[in-house]
C-alpha cells in the first residue's frame, strides 16, 4: 500500500493561462504549497482575494516532518476552517520527562490552562496537516472562491516591478509566464525565490546532525514527550522520543557532526540504534528516516517590495521548541488582513510594513529561544557541558534547577511590543492581554470567546458602554458586548480585565489586541483604527 | 544603593570558609572538582536570584573594571 505522501493530491493538470497570448496577471501568487504557503492561500481565498498556489511538487509533505503544534497555531486553523480536524486526529499531551545518562531527572506538566478551546499542544505528521489544508481548499473551491493549487508548476525565474511582480514557471509540458500583483514566497528554508532575488539569510550553523526515524509500533509508552540527554544508548549525546497518531513515534538521535550520512541513513545502520534504545523485544517498523542538521537564521527583511516572505523561507530556527511551523502560520496570520486591506484599497502600502515589524520581532525571539535550547542539548565547549550537566545533576535533587533544563522551550505566541500598530496601553489591566499580544480565549457558556473575533476588527467591550458600529477611514469596526456574568468561571475577567470593573479592547482580524481601555473614547478609538490600519 | 554587588569582605568566618571550601573539593580529580564548581556556582546563583546582581558578579569575576 502507497503511504499518504507518496500519492499525488494536486497533480498537475494543463491550465488556460498556459495558452494565453499574454501572461495572465493574478491577485495574488503563493510559491510553495507547505502549511505555510496553504495557510496564506486559504486565508486569502476566505476573504475573496483570487489567489493561485505554485508547487514544484505534487503531494503532501514526505514523512511527517514538523510534528507538534501549539495552541495558538490550532486557533489559527480554527479561523482558516480546518482546526477540527487536526484537533480531532492529533495526540494531545502535556507531560514531558527528562532523563541524563540512564536516570530520569524529572518531570513536566504543560498544565493546560483551563477555558482554552484548544490544548497547549497536539501531536500530528505534517502529512495530514497538509492533507486535511488540502481538503479545506477543495471545499472553499466547491463554494466557489477564487483559490486553486497548481502541481509540479515550479517558479524558474522572478521579475520584480514597483507594481507587480513576472514569474516564469517550469511545467511538465513546458514553461509559461505568469503575473502577480502579489507574490508570498513560502518556498521553505532553502527558498529557490530567495535565491533567485538575490536576498541575503544570514545567521548562526551548529555543527551537528540529528537521525530522524519515524517507527510504527505497538508500544506500551505512554503519550508523553521523553527527552535523554547523554543516554547509555547514544553516549555524548541526546534522544527524544514522541507519539504522533497510528501508532508511529517520532525518533530523534543526535549523531554529532563527522558521521557519513547515507551511511547512517541505510536502515541496517538505523535499525541497531533503535533496538539499543527501545530494547530487543520490540517490534517496529521503519516509516521514514531522514537526517537534518539546521542553522538558526533570518533574512534582514521579510518585506521586498511586492514580494512578501514568511515561514522557513523568511527565518529557519532548530526544532527544539516546535517554533518553525507554528511562527510560519503567525506570519500569514500577521499578513493576509494586511494585505487584503491593502488591495482594497483601504490602507496605504506602507501598511505592509508592519508585517515586518511585528514578524521580525517574534523570528527574532524564536531564534533566540531555539539557540539557547541547542546550545543547552548539544554543548560546543567543555566548560558549556559542565554547566549543562551541572544543571541535570542538580535537577534531579533539587527543584530550583530544573527551570534551567533547556530541552526546547516551547512555542508560545509572541507579543508584538512596540509595534507601530499598538496604541499605548490605557488599562492597568492583565499583563498578557496587552496591546500587541494574541487574545486569550475565554470560555462564554457552551461557547468560546476567539471564534467570535475572528476575521474582522471588534471592539470589545466587557460591561462598559459602547456604539454598536464604528466606521473610520473605510474600516468597520463591530461591537462585541459581553459582561463578566456571561463567563462562571471568570476567565473572561481574570484575563481582559484583572481587578478592573469594566474595559474596551479594539481587536485585529487576527486576533491581537491593538488598543485597550477601561471604558469608551470616540475619539480616542478611532485614532486606534486609523493607527492600527496604518493611516496615521 | 540597592541592587548593588557586595565587593567589601562579607564572610562570616572568612578562614574557615575557605578551610571547607578545598576540604569539600579534597581528593576529588579535576574533572569531579570542575563539576562540583560549577554545581557549586549555580546553587549560590539561585540563594542570591537577583539578575542585576548576577550580572554584577560575572563582570567582577571576569577581572573587568568599569573604569
Amino acid at each position: 500500500m502507497n503511504k499518504i505522501f507518496e500519492v499525488p493530491v494536486y497533480p498537475y493538470e494543463r491550465h488556460a493561462d498556459q495558452d494565453a497570448s499574454a501572461p495572465v496577471r493574478h491577485k495574488v501568487i503563493v510559491i510553495g504549497a507547505g502549511p505555510i504557503g496553504l495557510g496564506a492561500a486559504i486565508d486569502l481565498a476566505q476573504q475573496g482575494i483570487e489567489v493561485v498556489v505554485l508547487d514544484d511538487n505534487d503531494k503532501v509533505s514526505f514523512g511527517s516532518r514538523a510534528i507538534c503544534f501549539a495552541k495558538r497555531p490550532l486557533e489559527i486553523l480554527d479561523r482558516l476552517g480546518c482546526g477540527q480536524p487536526m484537533v480531532d486526529k492529533g495526540v494531545q499531551w502535556n507531560v514531558g520527562k527528562v532523563f541524563f545518562d540512564d536516570r530520569e531527572v524529572y518531570d513536566f506538566n504543560l498544565l493546560d490552562e483551563e477555558g482554552h478551546k484548544r490544548p497547549a499542544f497536539i501531536n500530528l505528521q505534517q502529512y495530514y496537516f497538509e492533507e486535511y489544508m488540502v481538503h479545506r481548499v477543495r471545499q472553499l473551491q466547491a463554494q466557489g472562491a477564487p483559490i486553486e493549487i497548481r502541481g509540479r508548476n515550479k517558479v524558474s525565474a522572478i521579475g520584480t516591478h514597483p507594481d507587480h511582480v513576472t514569474i516564469e514557471v517550469d511545467t511538465p509540458e513546458g514553461s509559461y509566464n505568469l503575473e502577480a500583483d502579489w507574490l508570498i514566497a513560502c518556498d521553505g528554508a532553502g527558498s529557490p525565490t530567495r535565491a533567485m532575488l538575490g536576498k541575503d539569510f544570514v545567521g548562526r550553523v551548529f555543527e551537528d546532525n540529528f537521525l530522524i526515524a519515524d517507527v510504527v509500533m505497538e508500544a506500551d509508552f505512554p503519550t508523553e514527550r521523553w527527552f535523554w540527554f547523554d543516554p547509555p544508548f547514544n553516549k555524548g549525546q541526546s534522544a527524544l522520543l514522541h507519539k504522533q497518531p497510528d501508532n508511529v513515534w517520532r525518533i530523534d538521535l543526535q549523531l554529532g557532526w563527522d558521521i557519513d550520512k547515507e551511511r547512517e541513513k541505510r536502515p541496517e545502520n538505523v535499525i541497531p540504534r533503535l533496538k539499543a534504545m527501545l530494547g530487543d523485544d520490540v517490534e517496529f517498523e521503519l516509516e521514514w528516516v531522514s537526517i537534518y542538521t539546521f542553522q538558526c537564521r533570518r533574512m534582514e527583511k521579510f518585506r521586498h517590495g511586492r514580494v512578501l516572505f514568511a515561514g522557513d523561507a523568511a527565518h529557519q530556527v532548530s526544532p527544539f521548541g516546535a517554533r518553525g511551523a507554528n511562527s510560519g502560520l503567525q506570519d500569514t496570520d500577521n499578513l493576509c488582513w494586511k494585505l487584503k486591506l491593502v488591495i482594497d484599497g483601504k490602507a496605504p502600502e506602507s501598511l505592509l510594513d508592519s508585517y515586518d515589524d511585528e514578524r521580525i520581532h517574534g523570528a527574532d525571539e524564536n531564534i533566540l529561544n531555539s539557540s539557547r535550547s541547542t546550545d543547552f542539548i548539544t554543548p560546543k565547549s567543555e566548560t558549556s557541558r559542565l554547566f549543562r550537566d551541572a544543571v541535570l545533576d542538580l535537577a534531579e535533587q533539587y527543584e530550583f534547577a530544573r527551570p534551567l533544563v533547556n530541552s526546547g522551550r516551547l512555542s508560545v505566541p509572541c507579543t508584538y511590543d512596540g509595534s507601530p500598530l499598538n496604541s499605548a496601553d490605557a488599562l492597568a489591566g492583565p499583563d498578557y492581554t496587552r496591546p500587541g499580544s494574541a487574545c486569550p480565549d475565554a470560555p462564554l457558556g457552551d461557547e468560546f470567546l476567539l471564534p467570535k473575533l475572528a476575521d474582522k476588527f471588534t471592539l470589545l467591550t466587557i460591561d462598559a458602554d459602547a456604539t454598536d458600529v464604528i466606521e473610520e477611514a473605510g474600516i468597520t469596526v463591530e461591537r462585541l458586548a459581553l459582561s463578566v456574568k456571561d463567563d462562571k468561571t471568570l476567565a473572561l475577567k481574570d484575563r481582559y480585565l484583572g481587578e478592573l470593573e469594566s474595559g474596551v479592547y479594539l481587536i485585529r482580524p487576527d486576533q491581537h489586541v491593538a488598543a485597550r481601555r477601561p471604558s469608551y473614547d470616540e475619539n480616542l478609538f478611532r485614532a486606534a483604527i486609523r493607527r492600527v490600519t496604518g493611516q496615521e | 544603593m540597592t541592587d548593588q554587588l557586595t565587593l567589601t569582605p562579607n564572610i562570616d568566618g572568612g578562614d574557615d570558609f575557605y578551610a571547607e571550601l578545598l576540604a569539600t573539593h579534597e581528593g576529588l580529580s579535576k574533572a569531579d572538582s570542575d563539576a562540583l564548581n560549577a554545581r557549586l556556582i549555580l546553587v549560590m546563583a539561585n540563594q542570591i536570584g537577583d539578575r542585576a546582581i548576577l550580572s554584577q558578579a560575572l563582570a567582577a569575576a571576569a577581572l573587568k573594571s568599569e573604569e
